[in-house]
């Protein structure tokens, strides 16, 4: 039984190598099923200002750096639009796979610390045994609009 | 040094992925953020191997923070695909106990014992390193390794380590392991330990496992699988180790195929593979049967709002102060952040923060987070209802062609790379099951095409079992460099 079972196996390779033929299993779906959303089925395409800009530059703490990265934030959305359309009436939001379990505690004993040589070895400033931050509470300066970006250009 | 062997891996080299924290090693995630950055503990799973013996090699290639699919953005340089890369190797057709085909190429027995071939890692994985290259083809005219992991899979499938460890949060695993010819292993997630895991996104990260063979891939999963304290997202159930001894009764298995993971832009290669291994099933008795996912193509959208959400999260720690990057800039915190974390952050990264931070506006949080939050649950309730009407494992693709030129990869910008490459790889994150890809056999251009199998929760035995089984029916040929 053994035997046959490796002989089926080395005919089988045998004809999954020479395969080559077109017709696909019947199992196998032969064409896309996917078809892409039409556009007026989405939300209008949203366009971001110069408020929206600032707003999450502010939020984020990182630049757009150049007119790109607008769009860039554009296409982004475009393509999360079509979760949209997608009708989740009565569904709960799933934060988390194993949401059917209960997170588990630790009993309140210290099993680490004194380490702080090594929590401090990375940090580029220090002095004494704290972490150095300017000065807070200072807003960030604003800066040329990168939505007139192009414009600025051709005036240079 | 006492003498003992510690367990299989005693003595093995491997490597991991540079978003793994090593001790006293630099951990970069390919990021100018971290590119000093000395962490000073291991991360668990890379504990886990040194405790069992395994020797690190070196920290593999990645795209930055692991957003991408190519593993082209790194500050490192992008890494090439050894197949059809100009170095010259032979192709060995596993001549093992199973098969009683004696076709044999070029006359080599394949063992374990694969050459450590230092000079050829750090050689593949530097586009800039032009020493020893054989090629006649022009630069910018190689393959891709596919990202985000594709330092490990190159480092795997050249034969320079044994196994090495990738993360998977949209397939970052899986698609490298796809276009270089290797096994990918996508375990499930709580199974095993992210602490020091440089995470991406919280809900959907795991550690991926990289291997030439499926028996490989098990023995370290059993290593690193289990419960760990400082990670409360790993589950407390005990592991039981796999054993994959015993060969499979195939008969007794149900495969499902989802017609729904065709996609447009599928090769017809990879649809003949798909289908190929399909007939090979239902001819060894299995029953085939195809189902339905219906949120299957909403689900790569939905994917990207998560993603974009929770990393938006996930990098606001990166601020220059207790460690990592940081500029000279001192007139205030705000300046301070802002200038760190645009010069330290590439432009993928810098966009998804952007984007993340546009979709939680509290105008946006209802219909962009809380709606895929909902779809999440709707596409984890696909896999369910396969599960429940019977299905033992899925087959579908694991990448939509073989690996792409670099020339044309880089022709589109990494967001929309990933909207397309991720396609039939990030459901299995979004909800959580174990996935494996494994190579079938070359294309046309003589590069790896490979299937995806995705199982239930936990159920990795049944899900390894039955890629076991395809491995040996399709004999994938091994790459052997020559020195």
């Amino acid at each position: 039984m053994h035997r046959l079972w490796k002989h089926n196996i080395f005919l089988e390779k045998f004809w999954f190598l020479q395969q080559n033929a077109r017709s696909l299993n019947s199992k196998i779906p032969p064409t896309p099923i996917v078809k892409p959303i039409e556009e007026n089925k989405l939300p209008p395409r949203t366009k971001i200002d110069q408020k929206t800009i600032d707003l999450l530059e502010r939020l984020s703490l990182v630049d757009f750096a150049n007119k790109k990265g607008i769009e860039r934030l554009e296409d982004a959305i475009r393509f999360a639009d079509q979760i949209r359309v997608i009708d989740t009436t009565g569904v709960e939001p799933m934060i988390s796979v194993l949401e059917d379990r209960t997170l588990y505690l630790h009993d309140d004993i210290v099993t680490d610390g004194n380490c702080r040589k090594e929590v401090m070895s990375n940090a580029a400033l220090t002095e004494e045994s704290y972490f150095v931050a300017p000065q807070g509470n200072i807003p960030l300066i604003p800066r040329d609009s990168l939505l007139t970006e192009d414009e600025n250009l051709d005036q240079k | 040094m006492s003498g003992n062997v510690r367990s299989l891996l005693d003595g093995i080299p491997v490597a991991v992925k540079d978003n793994y924290c090593t001790r006293n090693i630099e951990t970069t995630c390919s990021s100018r953020m971290l590119e000093s950055f000395k962490p000073p503990y291991n991360a668990t799973v890379v504990q886990k191997l040194q405790d069992a013996g395994a020797v690190l090699l070196g920290k593999c290639n990645m795209d930055e923070f692991a957003m991408g699919s190519g593993t082209v953005d790194s500050i490192h340089g992008p890494t090439k695909n050894i197949w059809q890369s100009g170095e010259k190797y032979t192709l060995l057709r596993n001549v093992g106990e199973r098969a009683t085909s004696v076709e044999q190429v070029q006359g080599c027995n394949s063992t374990h014992g694969s050459k450590m071939v230092y000079q050829e890692l750090h050689h593949l994985s530097s586009h800039s390193n032009k020493e020893g290259s054989s090629s006649p083809s022009e630069e910018g005219d190689w393959f891709i390794a596919g990202g985000s992991s594709g330092g490990s899979a190159v480092a795997v499938a050249s034969g320079a380590v044994f196994a090495a460890l990738g993360s998977d949060t949209g397939g970052s695993t899986r698609n490298p392991a796809a276009y270089c010819g290797v096994v990918g292993l996508k375990p499930s997630y709580g199974l095993l330990s992210r602490h020091g895991l440089i995470p991406l996104v919280n809900s959907m990260d795991v550690p991926g496992i990289l291997t030439r063979t499926v028996d490989d891939a098990a023995t370290l999963l059993n290593i690193l699988a289990g419960h760990d304290l400082l990670d409360s997202t790993t589950v407390q159930d005990s592991f039981i180790p796999l054993d994959l001894s015993q060969d499979i009764d195939i008969s007794r298995i149900r495969i499902g195929i989802p017609k729904e993971y065709n996609c447009p832009g599928m090769s017809d290669e990879v649809m003949e593979t798909w289908s190929g291994v399909a007939d090979i099933l239902e001819r060894a008795g299995a029953e085939v049967v195809q189902v339905s996912m219906p949120h299957t193509p909403s689900s790569i959208a939905c994917y990207s709002v998560l993603n974009q959400c929770e990393v938006a999260s996930n990098m606001a720690r990166y601020d220059g102060i207790e460690f990592g990057l940081r500029t000279a800039e001192n007139r205030s915190t705000e300046e301070l952040y802002a200038s760190t974390r645009s010069q330290g952050f590439n432009e993928t990264v810098r966009g998804r923060i952007l984007a993340g931070n546009y979709f939680l506006l509290q105008r946006n949080y209802p219909h962009y987070f809380l709606q895929a939050l909902k779809v999440r649950r709707l596409i984890a309730q696909d896999f369910t209802h396969a599960w429940s009407s019977g299905i033992d494992v899925l087959l579908t693709p694991t990448t939509l062609t073989d690996a792409p030129r670099y020339s044309q990869f880089i022709s589109r910008d990494n967001r929309e790379q990933c909207a397309s490459q991720d396609y039939c790889t990030q459901p299995a994150n979004m909800a959580g099951c174990p996935a494996v890809t494994l190579p079938i056999k070359l294309s046309k251009q003589g590069l790896p095409l490979s299937l995806q199998l995705m199982g239930q929760s936990y159920r990795e035995d049944v899900l390894l079992a039955v890629a076991k089984w395809i491995e040996t029916a399709v004999d994938f040929p091994r790459l052997q460099l020559e020195t």
